[in-house]
Order: structure tokens, then C-alpha cells, then sequence
């Protein structure tokens, strides 16, 4: 569903990605792992399209979904058309928006009333925790009801393929189990997750699939039962 | 006494209602972009002029168009031909000469100066092309004199006044109640993460500038009409205050461009009134400073908090 080819991503001058490639098929979770500035977030806003001055620029390779390179498409229009979303990395929800306000601009583009209506249901399902605080200022949530709206908020754009950047950041290891079985409940709906996570640990068990990112380059892949029990990636990801 | 001092008011409401008119186009722009647009204030000269030319022509002063509208239809075909055109203009601007700077990441400060020089290219411009001959605006509807509590004010300045708050109230529904305005407010706080909601940004930066040279265009013509005579640096000292004003009211904010609007104006008339005129910049302005030392977000304005 979703390929990506020989990557190669720069900031400036200075090269980010050096040429990766990996896929995710439709219905997987895949997780990219890797240590902090291994490139997993740029990997995510350059498929999300979100280019320079805050992205990075795509110097060559390919991103190619559902068969449609999505070089030249506008990052609100991965968003649109290609029904993909990004819950980006520090959540970026907007403080000055209530939580319903938030879920509410993230269907901006949208016409289809009664599927929205079903998604709002499905986002306060997932995250009872955003209905109490419905009416309240996104900026007084605690961190982990913040990544609950960013997910939610990803669901709510009507995307059946959903990128997320570290969502077990900030998060209390209870609430952090919450979150991945809120995700793993959403895999099981038939939505599609790329995931990338610092903490590989979690990542790796509730994905079926892994890539280990390491400074701009992809060192190993496979199944993640397969990669849990990695030698390599157990000495330097999983402490041991 | 009291007719006075029910005259001055009206005054200072009437002033009032320009800066704030101009002022929250400065802080719809600053809100969304951060950028603080000084060429602002020679929009509103632009719109100035643009009422101008639309009057006259429909008039019937260059031939085009035969004489003898009635003054009422002139004008209400003057105010959106001024505010389409005016606004047409605001986002000229920005899509010639800030949107490219933005793309390459420009500092803010680049913005700035780019701004500040549009605003001299758009005074020198009007100068080289129409000559530094002042214009008179036409009279489009008699001046009718309204009675209020002793103290007599025109029906144009009670215009100008209505407007302003009319104005005022759409803005701050379209802002809280419609999903472009929950846009808008999204900009302001994050920018980054506004197309990741399928929101094409350009299209809430230009109808920002839409909604901030409209409003100058509406002042502009509004302020035409009162004074009659428009040169090319109409705008300039104008703009200043009412960028001031946006300051001092919590620049972001729109109830702070409204409110800080008519601080400024109150100030002003009443220094003018107990005082003398000379002294009416120095003191205002002193104690606007004053009010910002004391809260230096402005009155309305909130210090960002950002969790980790």
C-alpha cells in the first residue's frame, strides 16, 4: 500500500535519510525504531509531505501510495485525497482550540456529515477520557489526554492510514498501555498504522512488523517477534 | 459643559472607530502569521483612494459612465467596490512579497523591513503616479446634523461610528463561530500542524488578508467621507497608531485591536480637550507606555504556555 524507495532527504545541506526503503501493507502496524536523530521523524513528514522551511526536502527516491507517487502532492491533500494523517511528534495540538474545536477543524475539508458523526463516536469510544473535558481549552489537558486529541484528532480527518510520531512520549507507563491498545483496537478496525517510537519495547510488541532506523539508514527488518529477539537490536535497543 | 463633553465623545468614537478598524488588521495578520504588516496602514490610504476613484468614476468624472447617479447608489456601490479592491491589493502584497520569504524560511525580521518597505513603495507609488496634489473627496450624501443630549454630531460621523462596531460583531463571529475563523485561531497557535488537519494554509492566509484590507478599505472610505482630503501619507502616521493600538489592546487579540483602538482615540481627545493639541501624542502616548510596562502582553493579551 505504502512504498517508499531509496529515500534521500536533506535539511539544508546536511543529508537526514540516506536512501531508505520500506512498506507497509494495508491492515499492518509498522513500527520504525531507532535511537534519538536515527531520522524517524523526518521519514514521517516527508510522507506526509510537510516540506522546508520546517520539513525537510526530498533530494531522491519515491513515496509511492495506493500507486500514486506523492512527490508533488501538497501536504494538505495527502491529507484530503490520499487519506493519510500524521499525529506529528510533540503532539502540536492547538491549545487556544477546546477539544471539540480541535476535532472539529481536523474535518475541515470534509462534506460526508454522517460519517464525521460516526467518527466523533468512534474518538470518544476510544478516549472516554476527551468527552469530561469536551468544552475545556486543549491547553489544560495533561499530556496524555493531549496525545488521546492528537490520535483523535488524526481519526477525525476520515484517514484509513495513520503515521504516528512517538505516542507513548510524555505518557505515564499505564497510559502508555492504554494508548497502544487504543491503537492495536483501531488495527483491528482495519486502520493502517506506521508507527516510530523510541521506546521499542512497546513498539515492538503491539506491531506486526519493524524497521531499525540508525542514522539515516535502515540496519535491520523483519518481523518484530523476529526482531525482539534480535541479538543486535536487543543489545542496542532493548538494553540488553 | 456637558454638551462638551458629550461632543468630544462622540469625537474620540469616531477616531476610535478608524484605528480599530485599521487595528485588527494589524492583529489578524500578526495572529496568523506573526508578521507585523506596516505597509497596514497605507492600505488603508490605498483604500482611501480606491474609494475615491470609484466615487468619481461612478459620478461620471471621466466619461465612462454617465452622470447623474444618485449620490446614495454611488455609495452603496463605492463600499464593496472599495473593499474588494483594497483587499485585492492586501493580498497582492502578500502573495508578491511575503509569501516567497516565507517559503524560504525568512526571519521574522525580514518579513518586518519587507513590510516596511512596502508601505513606502505604496506612498511613493500613489506620489509618482498621481502627483502630490491633494485629492477632495466628492460629497456623495448630504451631511445631516443629528442632535444628541445638547452636543450636534453628522450623520456621517454616526456612520462611521455603527460601522465600526458592525463590523466589529461580524468579525468576531466569523473568528469563534464559523470553521474558517477556528482556522484562523489554529494558525496563530500552530502553524505546523494546520495542513496535517487537510487545511490548505494558504487559503486562511489570504482570506486573512482579505478580512484586514477590507476593513482598512472600509475605513479608508469612511474616513474620506468625514475628511475630505487624501494625500499619499495619509496612512502612515494613521497606521502607526493604530498598530499601537493593537499593541496596547494584546496584539492577537480582536477585542484588544477594538478596545485599544478607542483608549487611544479617548486619550487623545481628552488630552487634546484639557490640555492643548500639542501635548496630545506626548501624553497619550506616555501613558499607553505606561499601560504596557504595567502588562506588557497588552490589556487583553495572554503569555503562551506550552506543555512538554
Amino acid at each position: 500500500m505504502l512504498s517508499v524507495t531509496n529515500l534521500q532527504v536533506k535539511y539544508g545541506n546536511t543529508e537526514a535519510l540516506h536512501g531508505i526503503s520500506f512498506t507497509v501493507n494495508q491492515g499492518e502496524i509498522v513500527t520504525l525504531i531507532g535511537a534519538n536523530g536515527a531520522g524517524k521523524t523526518t521519514t514521517l513528514l516527508s510522507i506526509a509531505r510537510l516540506g522546508p522551511p520546517e520539513g525537510p526536502k526530498i533530494a531522491s527516491g519515491d513515496i509511492v501510495y495506493k500507486g500514486q507517487s506523492l512527490l508533488n502532492v501538497p501536504p494538505h491533500e495527502i491529507v484530503t485525497k490520499m487519506r493519510m494523517a500524521l499525529a506529528p511528534e510533540g503532539r502540536h495540538i492547538f491549545g487556544n482550540l477546546t477539544v471539540e474545536e480541535n476535532l472539529k477543524l481536523a474535518t475541515f475539508a470534509r462534506q460526508d456529515t454522517e460519517q464525521i458523526a460516526t467518527d466523533y463516536q468512534r474518538v470518544y469510544d476510544l478516549f472516554p477520557r476527551l468527552v469530561e473535558r469536551r468544552k475545556q481549552r486543549s491547553e489544560s489537558l495533561s499530556g496524555g489526554e493531549q496525545q488521546m486529541l492528537a490520535v483523535g484528532r488524526a481519526l477525525m480527518t476520515g484517514s484509513d492510514f495513520i503515521m504516528l510520531d512517538e505516542p507513548s512520549m510524555g505518557l505515564a507507563p499505564l497510559l502508555m498501555y492504554d494508548m497502544f491498545r487504543a491503537l492495536k483496537e483501531l488495527n483491528s478496525q482495519g486502520m493502517t498504522l506506521l508507527l516510530i517510537e523510541q521506546n521499542a519495547r512497546i513498539a515492538l510488541q503491539f506491531a506486526h512488523r519493524g524497521y531499525v532506523l540508525d542514522t539515516g539508514a535502515i540496519v535491520a527488518s523483519g518481523d518484530a517477534k523476529e526482531l525482539m529477539n534480535n541479538p543486535e537490536v536487543k543489545k542496542a535497543y532493548l538494553g540488553g | 459643559m456637558l454638551d462638551t463633553i458629550i461632543q468630544q465623545g462622540f469625537n474620540a468614537l469616531q477616531l476610535g472607530s478608524y484605528y480599530s478598524l485599521i487595528a485588527l488588521g494589524y492583529c489578524l495578520v500578526y495572529g496568523v502569521l506573526l508578521l507585523i504588516n506596516f505597509a497596514h496602514g497605507d492600505i488603508f490610504m490605498v483604500g482611501a483612494y480606491v474609494a475615491f476613484f470609484s466615487a468619481t468614476a461612478l459620478l461620471g468624472q471621466y466619461g465612462f459612465i454617465q452622470p447623474g447617479i444618485p449620490g446614495w447608489v454611488v455609495l452603496a456601490l463605492t463600499i464593496p467596490v472599495t473593499m474588494l479592491l483594497t483587499s485585492g491589493v492586501g493580498i497582492f502584497i502578500e502573495r508578491v512579497a511575503y509569501k516567497p520569504l516565507r517559503l524560504k524560511g525568512a526571519n521574522r525580521l525580514y518579513l518586518v523591513i519587507t513590510a516596511l518597505m512596502m508601505g513606502i513603495v505604496l506612498e511613493y507609488g500613489n506620489l509618482a503616479i498621481l502627483g502630490a496634489s491633494r485629492k477632495s473627496f466628492p460629497s456623495l450624501v448630504p451631511r445631516v446634523l443629528i442632535e444628541v443630549g445638547g452636543a450636534t454630531v453628522t450623520s456621517l460621523k454616526l456612520a462611521a461610528i455603527v460601522v465600526c462596531f458592525l463590523v466589529f460583531g461580524l468579525l468576531h463571529w466569523v473568528v469563534t463561530r464559523t470553521k474558517l475563523g477556528m482556522a484562523m485561531r489554529a494558525v496563530s497557535y500552530d502553524k505546523f500542524a494546520v495542513p496535517l488537519m487537510g487545511i490548505p494554509l494558504d487559503i486562511i492566509i489570504i482570506f486573512t488578508f482579505f478580512l484586514g484590507s477590507s476593513m482598512a478599505g472600509l475605513a479608508g472610505l469612511l474616513y474620506a467621507m468625514n475628511f475630505p482630503v487624501l494625500d499619499p501619507f495619509m496612512g502612515a502616521l494613521v497606521g502607526w497608531k493604530a498598530f499601537i493600538a493593537a499593541v496596547v489592546g494584546g496584539i492577537g487579540e480582536i477585542r484588544g485591536a477594538l478596545v485599544g483602538g478607542f483608549l487611544l482615540a479617548f486619550l487623545e481627545v481628552t488630552v487634546a480637550a484639557t490640555f492643548s493639541s500639542e501635548l496630545r501624542d506626548l501624553i497619550s502616548f506616555s501613558i499607553l507606555l505606561g499601560i504596557l510596562t504595567w502588562k506588557p502582553t497588552g490589556i487583553f493579551g495572554k503569555p503562551r504556555t506550552t506543555k512538554i
